[in-house]
């Protein structure tokens, strides 16, 4: 069989309603209702104090998930795949506001913390990583693209692969040019050998198009459409409930990237 | 730092460049065994005083195909125009007959994109509005996929779209990337590379860290005193198992400094361990290298940093040089730029000395050239590094 194969090994979320993977396995199985919240951002705990003043919002969320999905890892022997397609907007938004203000300058640390790799760059003052760390873009097709993309790394190169998608609404008036509902991010630690794991991932694109899933439950309805990395749902549902799942993502231009999903 | 499966050879079956010192490998090559430079000085509404920039001529006519005129920017201009030069849509295109289209992946880098598209939407508003115009197209010029979009439509290709932004190792580490995916099976064919254009943000940017150059970048001079931004696009197209003596890619690797958001570990520990992965992965010792071009940005602790990492592996041994006094700092396109350059030098036997530098910084101890030097090179080194700490070096040579 072709495609990317590896195992979950770890997982991280922090979404409205859903503070957490641990805590969120009885909505994400079914066995609980799930009650809107506003997606809470707590302080990273790996950033020195200085640092922690530094990093944004957006750094908080991602850090949030990987922290969650590495618990009890080595977090410093993982590459890391971040993936995001807003990044930081805030950041951005304050200089293309600053650029654009008669006499107004741009800050230098917004500067530095607007590159896309931010948060990844936090993930490795935090952890004190050396390993390599790569973040993607991706517009909508942000979350199955960025899977495909460390899945392909976990299978190429043999080694563990910390996977981070994030994105976070952006400010006005960008908001109105690629609107989200909310803040959301996932994370899983994907490995190549199935020790410890939760369940086998095999991914791959192919160029036809998929159908869209028949039906979505209360869950997908309410976020799925709300945030490029919610398309990840129907996989984390999967996960929590211990199913396996055929997976489809269909992408922008056409095409899509395939996923079946198969409990340990 | 380095992945634990050897890196399999990437044959480098087609590539090109546009940058300030020209469009295409011929002008390239000229204006490096000429020590032409392609930096001028920025104009005024570029909003930076007193410094140079490395500007690609012509890119405000390039149009694109009007069925992708939503990507119009001056990003995927510059993508558009290097994808027709030294024939490499073309070969695309046999290449596509070769694999099938479904099977090619794009996967390119850049940090901004077509920011300059909002950049000028937000300008662009009456006083008091705070909507931007109806004509901004922000999913296909300003979001980081713009770019892979475009060149994957503009090539008639169907496989996976991908698009790397690690700041300025986003060009060199679609190579590693690409590297994965075809050792994946994900596909049997990149089109690999980096596009990054002025915009303000960048230029303004890097002024507001004190790190522009007055005057035109001297990386690895005694006074040097920072960064001239360029443009630039570089392409290459990566496939498995290249024949003996062709150009190649034989290793790569990467690394976290995991020490501070903007500056470099003063020691250089990150570039030695994404060198030492690179070396590694091919399966090579420090002295198989023949030239290393590095990253040398022109800032006081770059480059200091570089010449302290590359010398605790290669020693004086080893001649070095950046080539950003020709091309300006290409950021998000740089490593991709500079892969290209490689692979000229390769050819030509070509070690391009620092331009605009009559003495390299007397501290640095790694053996800088300053003047252009004929040497055979059977393999280059490349180096990148960039913001967040992120690193990555690459070894270019033949199969």
């Amino acid at each position: 069989m072709s495609g990317a194969f590896c195992h979950i090994a770890g997982v991280g979320l922090l979404g409205p309603g859903l503070p957490g993977w641990a805590a969120s396995i009885p909505v994400l199985s079914g066995a609980a209702p799930w009650v809107p919240a506003e997606t809470v951002l707590p302080p990273p705990p790996l950033l020195p104090p200085t640092e922690r003043r530094r990093a944004g919002a957006v750094t908080r969320l991602a850090l949030a998930a990987a922290t969650e999905a590495s618990a009890g890892l080595d977090a410093a022997a993982l590459d890391t795949v971040f993936a995001s397609s807003n990044g930081d907007g805030a950041t951005l938004g304050a200089i293309l506001e600053a650029l654009t203000a008669e006499g107004s300058d741009v800050s230098p640390t917004q500067f530095h913390n607007s590159v896309h790799n931010a948060a990844a760059g936090y993930w490795g003052i935090g952890t004190h990583s050396m390993r390599p760390s790569v973040s993607l873009g991706g517009h909508d097709d942000v979350l199955p693209l960025g899977l495909l993309q460390a899945a392909a790394q976990c299978a190429a190169w043999g080694r563990p692969v910390l996977f981070c998608a994030y994105d976070a609404p952006l400010p006005p008036p960008l908001d109105a040019c690629h609107p989200a509902a909310f803040p959301f991010a996932m994370a899983l630690v994907l490995r190549p050998g199935r020790e410890g794991g939760l369940a086998g991932l095999r991914l791959w694109h192919q160029a036809e198009d998929c159908a869209a899933p028949a039906t979505r439950g209360a869950l997908g309805e309410a976020l799925e459409d709300g945030n490029p990395v919610a398309r990840a749902l129907p996989m984390l549902e999967a996960l929590a409930a211990g199913r396996p799942a055929d997976l489809c993502w269909p992408l922008l231009d056409g095409g899509a990237v395939c996923a079946a999903l198969s409990p340990c | 730092m380095t992945a634990s499966a050897p890196f399999p050879p990437l044959a480098v079956t087609a590539f090109t460049a546009v940058s300030a010192i020209g469009r295409g490998l011929a002008a390239t090559r000229a204006a490096l065994h000429q020590r032409q430079s392609g930096l001028s000085a920025a104009a005024k509404e570029d909003g930076v005083p007193g410094a140079w920039i490395g500007r690609v001529a012509g890119l405000e006519a390039v149009a694109l195909p009007p069925e992708l005129a939503a990507f119009q920017c001056r990003n995927n201009a510059l993508a558009e125009m290097a994808l027709a030069t030294d024939g490499f849509a073309g070969a695309v295109v046999a290449a596509r007959e070769r694999h099938g289209a479904s099977r090619i992946a794009v996967l390119l880098g850049t940090s901004t994109a077509g920011i300059a598209e909002t950049e000028a939407a937000y300008r662009g508003r009456a006083p008091g509005e705070a909507a931007l115009p109806a004509g901004f197209h922000y999913a296909t010029t300003h979001d980081l996929h713009a770019l892979p979009r475009f060149v994957r439509r503009r090539l008639g290709l169907a496989g996976p779209a991908l698009c790397v932004s690690t700041a300025c190792t986003s060009g060199a580490r679609t190579v590693l990337e690409a590297a994965a995916l075809l050792r994946a099976g994900l596909c049997d064919a990149v089109v690999a590379g980096g596009v990054d254009t002025l915009c303000r943000m960048t230029l303004r940017g890097f002024a507001s860290l004190a790190l522009l150059s007055e005057g035109p970048s001297r990386p690895c001079a005694a006074d040097r005193n920072g960064i001239s931004i360029g443009e630039a696009a570089g392409f290459l197209l990566l496939e498995r198992d290249p024949a003996p003596g062709a150009l190649a890619v034989l290793g790569a690797g990467a690394s976290s400094d995991g020490h501070h958001m903007s500056s470099p570990h003063p020691e250089g520990l990150g570039a030695v361990l994404a060198m030492r992965a690179a070396l590694d992965s091919a399966g090579l010792p420090p002295e198989a290298i023949g030239y290393i071009n590095l990253h040398g940005t022109g800032t006081r602790a770059n480059d200091a940093m570089e010449d302290r990492a590359v010398s605790q592996l290669f020693g004086a041994g080893v001649p070095c040089s950046s080539t950003k006094g020709w091309t300006g700092h290409t950021l998000g396109a740089s490593g991709a730029l500079e892969a290209v350059i490689a692979a000229l030098c390769l050819e030509d036997g070509l070690i391009p000395g620092c331009l605009g530098v009559e003495a390299a910084d007397p501290d640095f101890t790694s053996d800088i050239a300053t003047g252009n030097r004929a040497a055979p090179l059977a393999r280059v080194l490349s180096n990148s590094f960039g913001f967040g700490g992120s690193n990555c070096s690459l070894i270019l040579g033949r199969a």
